[in-house]
Formats: structure tokens, sequence, C-alpha cells
């Protein structure tokens, strides 16, 4: 039997078949239809199992709201899951597959949970897998784990390109119904340069479905010509299938545009992530229908009253050739009337109102419908679908009334507006009594960076019912918007005529005394399992915060969050609790309104764009020789050079033994270098470093020590005076950035009058390292106007001059033990003098050495690494650095905080090395054990390895560690701790390995 | 997503090209201070559910460091100015006066 009628249909067309999959079988739609309403046209009615008992389920909304018929689409590398099928426009070749069911939709294993309900109330989690202890890990775990979640993650790299734009605006219309578009009328009429977005492929939302007239027009015309008056002003953007996600503070709004979701084309980006700065933002996103709370309603085949037209008016689509409906106001027999013109049989309408006197109540009565006032629904029964409906008095406890055969089930509670982008910014809602809704609250409306109103609710999504209150209010939202961006608003609404319309009454609970086993197949939430019980044993239990309730329940939680169900939920909270709704509030509602992809949010960053890689001036020759990269922050740095077939520890031992042995080079590149200069640099110094710099004589370096105002040691360096007033301070690799930073900080907020200047010059030179004892010979090799002997230019100092026709400064400076210069050359200029060194070296044997061979020989010697030896809580006391600490300077950073009676304690932990009794290398980060437990029942310790190596030159382990009372502790030997259970043993020795005389690096 | 107009550069600025420095018109203690005058000054802040002093950097823009005078709650902005002072501007008290009557945020009112 064909599902689809032979003639309507807005929004297909009947001559473009289209043809798709579903769990691999071959299915017919037609151009405009959307997924759900294709597979409802075929005869689909289950799409999906739902979260906890697996039950068989029907789609049940028309739209984003819509919590059942989730989606797997796509294959490979355009796999995307939980994808609603009410908002997934078909195409050809579209593949979908429903999800959360094992083997089977339509046989499930997992519908055993819906058995074992009784034992799965709200909150089992909590109860369940508590204890025994050891089961949570071997059994509760991976049993939850393989039922968890909805869809399955995408396996490979996704194929499609996603893109950002950036855009500012005077006002933002989010939502195209005829509010958004009245209200983007009237602000752009008013001059302000407008944007108005919505989330389907179609604008003018419900009216373009429920008729009526505006401005004497047929709703539809009014609707075409309103996009057609607007597209031709030049102040306006109109973007269809853009959906506002999120709104932030100071008119900061995310929209989720997709563009080729409908029609698959890899040329161009599949989603767009608009970044939006608006002056003004207009939430025009209508409202969402609330299901009906009665036994049975999640049966496939209950649907939402407003759904089922759409579904017919819409797509021609016949959801079930006889349908109930049952409703508590007016709206509800919108849908009857719909019915009944497409032909379809409606039994009944169950109005739970005692009395049903409205203009549509008549309608229905005149066109032959049977209204019965005063029921409801007792229950709905079926076989996987909706067969029987039993009606009651909705005052009563369910006794039925009577019975009727049926397929469908029409329900309408009333109306919620959608206030999430209202609310997103801090927007407050307020209680309507009369309309029974949340709406949002004009004296409380989020506010921008002037403290004014900048998120104006129009429409429908303001609590407006009727269409004539929908344009009056949208207009109105769309003049002040315009105003408030400083535009003068002029001209009328357009116009409706006034409805007549009987009040709804609040339903929560059909019927009203439900007995228990009834509010037990009573559903709240479809997506999440949650029942009318089930809030109210949350309530039962104590967990009375609408927040806690949500928690404990998982109402309003997954791809759902709450659209549908959300004041249900909270209704049938405040009765179990005794409260009025308002008292209860409402849970946050946060970004996104639907879920967006995780494509999308990344945009063009991914792969080579996603973290820029920072290049030294030499990067494309380590490229060329092998290098093994290491990032260092955003830099990479070579690890080492293998060469031909050695493996990376070979290369680093090779390294480490030719700078120790003839010359290694070093690219030493990103190094910090910061100029500081001016008549106070000496002083500004003195406070930045422990140590002293204005005193230092220019041509000379200094080795220095930086803290931050709490003492701790964020990083060191040799600091060269270059000229009266200018120093070249030398950072970590890491700490260029954030040292300029540390320096700028200081400048501008503390000591802003010292005259002072900083720059950061780290990327305009390079910096090559000539290390080892014939390092003196291949600088003269390369030759130039300087004389690099020993007299001319000893330890700790620098020179200018020429190296190979190459102004270079040259620094005595030695991070390694051994004779060594490093030399710094303009960037550009880098690369030709490390080819000339490597030329001049190769008859010395000089060895380009990686960062790795770097750390070998400055663990040798005992050179502190700030990371390694620091990790935010060491001072420079611990380190045996006191000689570089000022005992003159009556201040400097963290010289206040070095005198708190922690930082004096005798026993604290201080660097020694160490050395394993059999040689082997001590792990990275190994605990010395000590006797005992602590308070808290853990092995106590007395020291850990902050650095660990195979030192080549010694031939064995050595490392270096922070050890309690340490260099009191000389020759103890301690127990370090390996992660398989054992322990190494390792003596406390000096940590100065190789050469503690110092005589290699001052020769 | 906060927008501060920067003091230097006179433009508003999106949240993303500034850098939070946490609590303004702190005082500093150095050595000579006692330990609690050291506490207060290192460890001690403001955690206000109004209105608040801060500083901010216009880090990927003029790296200049400016003062915010802000409501934690409303998220309005009630001025900014330039690091290089010790109080607030009259004109912003003013305007804090003019939303907040009676507002004081440690030795300010």
């Amino acid at each position: 039997m064909s599902h689809r009628l032979p003639s309507g249909g807005r929004l297909i067309d009947r001559d473009v078949p289209v043809s798709f999959t579903f769990n691999g079988k071959t299915f017919k739609g037609l151009r405009g239809d959307t997924l759900a309403s294709a597979l409802l046209a075929n005869g689909q009615l289950m799409m999906g199992r739902s979260f906890k008992y697996h039950r068989p389920r029907g789609v049940v909304a028309y739209g984003p709201e819509e919590p059942n018929a989730l989606m797997g689409l796509g294959e490979g590398k355009t796999f995307e899951p939980n994808a609603r099928a009410t908002t997934t426009e078909l195409f050809d070749g579209l593949e979908a597959k429903s999800q959360n069911h094992w083997p089977s939709l339509e046989f499930d294993l997992g519908a055993i949970n819906a058995r074992l309900s009784r034992f799965l109330p709200a909150g089992f989690y909590y109860k369940m897998f508590m204890w025994p202890r050891g089961f949570w890990k071997h059994v509760y775990e991976p049993v939850i784990r393989q039922s968890a979640g909805l869809g399955q993650p995408p396996r490979k790299r996704d194929a499609d390109r996603y893109e950002h734009f950036n855009i500012a605006l005077d006002v933002l219309v989010i939502g195209g119904g005829i509010a958004g578009l009245t209200a983007t009328l009237a602000a752009a009429a008013a001059g302000a340069e407008v944007m108005l977005v919505e989330e389907t492929a179609h604008w003018g939302g419900r009216a373009a479905v429920d008729g009526g007239e505006i401005d004497g027009a047929l709703a539809s015309d009014w609707i075409a010509e309103m996009r057609d008056r607007l597209s031709a002003m030049s102040n306006v953007r109109l973007r269809t299938r853009t959906m506002g996600a999120g709104v932030y503070d100071h008119g900061y709004a995310l929209l989720y545009e997709r563009l080729t979701d409908h029609a698959p084309d890899t040329a161009i980006p599949r989603h767009r992530l608009w970044k939006v700065r608006a002056r003004q933002i207009v939430v025009a996103t209508g409202a969402i229908e609330r299901p009906l709370a009665f036994a049975g309603n999640d049966l496939p085949g209950v649907m939402l009253a407003s759904a089922v037209r759409d579904y017919v008016v819409n797509h021609a689509v016949v959801p079930g050739r006889r349908t109930v409906v049952v409703t508590n106001n007016d709206d509800g027999y919108r849908t009857a009337l719909a019915l009944k013109a497409a032909g379809l049989e409606v039994p009944a309408i169950l109005d739970a109102r005692t009395d049903a006197r409205g203009p549509l109540s008549e309608e229905a009565r005149r066109a032959g419908l049977r209204v019965l006032t005063g029921r409801g629904v007792s229950m709905v029964e079926g076989k996987g679908r909706v067969e029987t409906v039993y009606a009651c008095e909705q005052a009563g406890d369910g006794t039925v009334t009577e019975d009727f055969a049926a397929d469908c089930v029409a329900m309408s509670g009333g109306w919620s507006p959608a206030v999430h982008l209202w609310s997103h910014a801090g927007g407050k809602l307020a209680w309507n009594d009369d309309e029974c809704m949340f709406r949002p609250d004009p004296d409380a409306a989020p506010r921008g960076a002037d403290g004014e109103v900048f998120v104006r609710a129009a429409g429908t999504a303001n609590g407006a019912v009727t269409t004539q209150v929908v344009l009056r209010d949208a207009f109105a939202a769309g003049q002040a918007a315009a105003e408030a961006t400083g535009r003068r608003a002029t001209g009328r609404a357009p116009e409706a005529e006034e409805e007549v319309r009987q009040m709804m009454v609040p339903v929560w609970i059909m019927p009203e005394n439900a007995p228990y086993k009834r509010r037990a197949k009573a559903w709240l939430d479809f997506q999440n399992d949650v029942k009318v019980t089930d809030v109210e044993l949350a309530a039962r239990e104590g967990f009375e915060s609408v927040e806690h309730a949500k928690r404990y329940t998982t109402l309003g939680m997954a791809t759902d969050q709450g659209k549908l169900s959300n004041i249900n939920g909270l209704a049938v909270l405040s009765h179990a609790l005794g409260v009025p709704i308002p008292s209860v509030g409402t849970t946050t509602f946060r970004p996104p309104w639907t879920p967006i992809t995780m494509g999308a949010i990344a945009g063009e960053a991914r792969g080579e764009l996603f973290q820029p890689i920072r290049r030294t001036p030499m990067h494309d020759w380590h490229e060329k020789n092998g290098a093994h990269w290491e990032p260092v922050g955003h830099w990479r740095r070579p690890y080492a050079y293998p060469q031909g077939g050695e493996s990376v520890h070979d290369a680093v031992s090779r390294e480490v033994t030719a700078a120790r042995q003839s010359a290694g080079l070093l690219d030493a590149s990103t190094l910090g270098k910061i100029l500081v200069k001016g008549p106070d640099a000496g002083r500004f110094l003195d406070m930045v470093y422990t140590n002293m710099m204005s005193t230092l004589a220019p041509g000379k370096c200094r080795y220095g020590l930086m803290c931050g105002e709490n003492g701790f040691l964020i990083d060191d360096g040799v600091v060269a005076r270059l000229d009266a007033d200018t120093w070249l301070c030398h950072t970590t690799t890491g700490g260029a950035d954030r040292i300029h930073g540390h320096m700028e900080e200081w400048l501008q907020t503390e000591w802003w009058d010292w005259k002072v200047w900083v720059v950061n010059v780290t990327e305009q030179y390079g910096q090559i390292a000539v290390v080892g004892p014939r390092a003196r010979d291949v600088l003269e090799a390369v030759g130039g106007d300087m004389d690099l002997s020993k007299a001319a230019l000893p330890f700790m100092q620098w020179k200018a001059g020429t190296l190979g026709g190459i102004p270079v400064k040259v620094f005595r400076i030695s991070f390694s033990g051994e004779l060594s210069y490093e030399v710094q050359v303009p960037a550009g200029q880098a690369p030709a003098l490390w080819d000339r060194l490597l030329e001049a070296g190769d008859p010395f044997g000089i060895t380009p050495y990686g960062t790795e061979a770097l750390h070998v020989l400055r663990a040798e010697k005992g050179f502190i690494m700030i990371g390694d030896e620091t990790d935010g809580t060491v001072i420079p006391q611990d380190l045996g650095l006191d000689w570089a600490i000022s005992k003159k300077k009556d201040d400097f950073l963290g010289k206040r905080a070095q005198e708190r009676d922690h930082m004096t304690d005798p026993l604290r932990w201080k660097l020694v090395g160490l050395h394993t009794l059999d040689g082997s290398v001590l792990p990275e980060g190994a605990y010395a054990v000590d006797e005992g437990v602590n308070e808290n029942g853990q092995r106590r310790t007395q020291g850990r390895v902050t650095s660990t190596y195979h030192s080549p030159t010694l031939k064995r382990g050595i490392a270096m560690g922070l050890v309690e009372r340490g260099p009191d502790r000389m020759g103890e030997v301690l127990d370090f701790a390996k992660i398989d259970g054992g322990v190494v043993k390792a003596r406390i020795v000096s940590p100065v390995f190789y050469d503690p005389e110092g005589v290699k690096q001052d020769v | 997503m906060l927008t501060l107009t920067c003091p230097y550069c006179g433009i508003p600025c999106d949240e993303t090209e500034l850098a939070a420095g946490g609590e303004a018109h702190l005082k500093r203690f150095g050595p000579g201070a006692s330990d609690a005058e050291f506490e207060g000054y290192m460890f001690h802040r403001e955690n206000p559910k109004g209105v608040h002093f801060e500083r901010w950097r216009h880090a990927y823009g003029c790296g200049k460091w400016f003062l915010a005078a802000r409501h934690t709650v409303t998220m309005e902005v009630f001025g900014t100015y330039e690091a290089q002072s010790t109080e607030p501007p009259q004109e912003v008290r003013d305007r804090i006066t003019a939303r907040h009557p009676g507002w004081t945020w440690r030795d300010f009112a």
C-alpha cells in the first residue's frame, strides 16, 4: 500500500524520484522529501530503538526536536552518526542506517532491558554498580561501555572540508518564519545591516503549513513575496540551511551552515561555521509542540499533532490512515482538519478540556468530526505500532470509556517557545500561567558590553500565539533592534486578522489519576527512556532540584537536550514535589541548539594547518640530512641525525662523542634572544634576574636565573652586555615568548616610569654552537677578521666581527662543558654560515648534533634544564644555585617569597647526582622510596629522578634528581622504584659527572 | 566572548585577541613586608559576583596591558583604562555608580 497521497505535498516534486538505502535496503522517495518523510512514504514507521530499553521507536516529530529517528549516514570517510532523519534532506544515493540495536532493527537482543525495566529505575547506574568493588573493572564497565552511547563514532578520517567565516553585523535574525521575516524587514527598512538565517531549506516556518492570511494574501504567497523583497535589499543577507547554534556574551553568535548535506559535492566545503559579532540579535526560533504523557505514548505511530500535519501537507505522506487526535488546546484541531481534508479518517478528537467551544472545534464539528471533551488516552496498544487507542475520562483513573482501532495518534500538549538561544547568553524566563509556558522575561534580557539589551525574542519564541500578535511583536523587535544600532525605524507591521481561540488547559499526566502501572508506561523523554514514574522516583529520593533530577533520571540529556519533554518533565517534578512549576524552574540551556559537527568546529585547522610549525633557518638542511625530529613548543628541532642504518640511540652516542673528542655543530637558533635597552635597563634586569646584571661589563657574559614573584625558578640563560645601555638575554627555547611577556608585564604594570625597551629578536638571528676541543680550529679555518684565541676572547666574553665574510657575534659560552663558541648570525645568512662551518670543519670530523646529544652533554656536566630539574615548585636554592642569587640586592622578583619558612626548610629536596650501582639507566621520573607510609597510606618517598641518560663518555647511566637533604647525604644508596615493582639501587654523588674543575670549557 | 575596548588602540577587541591577567590594582609587597602582607599580595583575590576590576593584555594586537571595570554577572563593561593607573578613573567610577549605587570593591567605592 502506498503511503503517499495521490495529490498535494507543497515541498515535493513528483517528477523527480530519488533513490536511497535504509539498513541496506533500497527505497524510493521524491525530491523535497526528508529522510523521515521518505521512510514514512515507504511505510517504514520504525526508525530506531530507544537508548535504555531498546524499545522500537518511530518518528515523533518533524524538525530538530526529533528524539527517536537518529541515523548513521554515509560510509567510511563520510560517515556521520546521530543525524536526525527529520532534518536530513533526501538526495540520490543517500545511505542511512538505524542505530542502537543488535543484530537488527527488527530483532534486537537489547530489548530484553525492557523486560527488566522494573530493575532499571532512575538512578540505577548509581545504585547497581557500587559493589562488589572488583565488578566495576571487569563486569560493569565493559558491559556499560558496550551498550552506552547512541551512534557509533566514525572510524575513518573525514574526507570533507569545512570552513569558518567571520562577520560583523548590525542585526542578526535567527529563524526564517513569519516572525523572522517580519523582524528582518523592520530592521532592514530602517537601514540596518541585517542577516537572516533559517535552519531548514524553506522560509515561512509553520505559517506556510497552517495557512491563514497576512496583509490580505495567502500566508504562503506573502512568504514568497517577503523573501523576494528582502533578497532585493542590499543591506540584507538571507541564508537557508543555516542554524543559529549559540548566542554568547556581547553579541557573539555561532551559525552552522550546511552547504552540501543535501547534495554532496566534495569541491566545496560541507559545513561552514559563521562567527558573528552582532550588535543586536533577534531570536525568532518559534515554538516546539509538547507531547502528552499517557501509557504507550512511545509506540511507533504516536506522533506530535503538528508533525502529522506537516508530513501530510508538505510531503503528502500518510503517517496513518486512521488517526486519533488527542489534545488539550485548539491547535490539535488543525491536524484533524488537515487529515480530513486529505481524505484520511479521524475516528475521534479527544479533547482534555471539559468543553470545546473555540472556532476550530466548531469547524471540526461542521466537518463531521467526532469531538469528545473531557477525555484523554488511557493507553495505546499494538504490536510494534499503534493498533488500539483506549479513551478515558481525563479527570479519572483511566477506566476505559471507549476504544478505537487506529494506526496513528496525533498528540498535542500545547507549545513551548524555543527559548534556547535567548537563554544561552543569560536571558531569564517567566512562567505564563494562561498559556502554560515559559517565555522570555523581557525584564531579564541578555545585556551587552554597554549594559543595554542585545537579544530580543520575537514571535512565538517570545510567547506570541496568534499570527496577528506574532507579526506585531516581530515587527516591534526588528525596529527596536535597528534603533539600538542608531537607526530610525518607521513603517507599520504586516497585518493579520484577530483570532478568537479557546485557552488550553495544562495536562501533564493523562489521565489525571493514572495508576502506577500506566504512569510506568508513560514516556516523558523518548530518547533517554525516562518515564513519569522515573521523575516521581527522583523526587521521592530527594532529587528536588531540577538540575539534580535531570542528571539522576537522564531526562533531557543526549542529543535531545530537553527540546521535546523538558516542560513535561519539570511539570511532573513540580507535581510530585507539590510546588508550582515556576518555583521548580528549568534546567540550563546551553549551546549548541542542536549538535554541530566536529569538522565545522575545526574548520580548516587540521593537518598541517592545525598548528603552524616554526622552522629554524637551517630546517631544510636538517630535513635533507636525516634529522629525527623532536617537537619543542611549536618548533621542530633535530633530536639526532641517524646515519645509514644507525639507531637513534647510537646516533646520539656518536654525536656526543664527537663533541667531546673533536667538534660538534648545533643549531641553537630556537634559543630565545631578548634585547633589553635603555637608561634603566640594568636596574630592570637586576629586578628580573636573581643575580646582579647591572654590574656586568660590556663585552662580558653572565649566567642568570629568573624567578616568578612566588620565588620559583621560571627560566635561565646567559646574559651578554652589548653596550652601555643594551643587554642581550638568552632564554630557553620554550621560554622566549613567555619571558618576553613577563618582562613587558612588569615594565608596563609595575615599573612603568622606568626607561626600558624590550624586544624579542629570537627569529631575527640564527644561532650556531661550534663545540669541542677543535672548535677554535674550525672557526679559524672558516676565516674572518676575528682573533678567537683564549687571550683575545676568553670564556664568558663575546665579540662582534665577521666569519667567512658574514657579520656575526661570537659568544664564548658553553652548555656542554667543552670549548664552545655560540655564533649569532642574521637569520638570512645562517644557512650559508652553517654550510661554511661544515665544510671548514670536515677535516676535524665536525659532526652536527641534535637535542638529545645536547641534553646528554649538559647532564654529564650537571647543568640544569628548565622543565627537567624544575617543575614550578623548585627554587634556585634547591638546585645548589645559591651562588647565582645576589646577596647585595635589596629586591628582585621572588626574593620575598624565598624568605618564607618552607622555602628555607632544611628538609627540602635538593639536587644531587645519582649513580646506579649496576651502571644501568634509572627510569625517568622514578621515586626514591623511604620506610613507612604517609597519612594517605601511600609509600613514603624521599626523592625523585629529574634527568636520566646513558652517558657515552662515562659509558654508564647517569642521573640527576632531587633528594631530601641530598647534598648532606653524599655516598648514601637509595632505592628507586621501577614500574614493574622492583627497585634500582643508586648512590648519591655530585651532579657534575664530567670535568668537575671546568678546565675543558676554559681553554 | 567578551569585547573590551583597548584604551591604546581605541578599538573594540574580541576576547580571542586578549589575554586575561587576573585582578587589577594589586599593591606589590617585596622584601621587608610581613608574612601577612605578602600573603595578601600574592594569594588573596576578590571573587565578586558583581563589579570587578581586571587586568587584560591586548596580546594579539598592540601588546599593551590595560585595566577593565566589568560586572561579572551582567557582563557590562563600565570602562577600560591604562594599566599605569593606581586607581580607577572617576568617570569609570561614576558609570558604575549610575548602575550600581553604593558599590564597593576593596578600598574603592
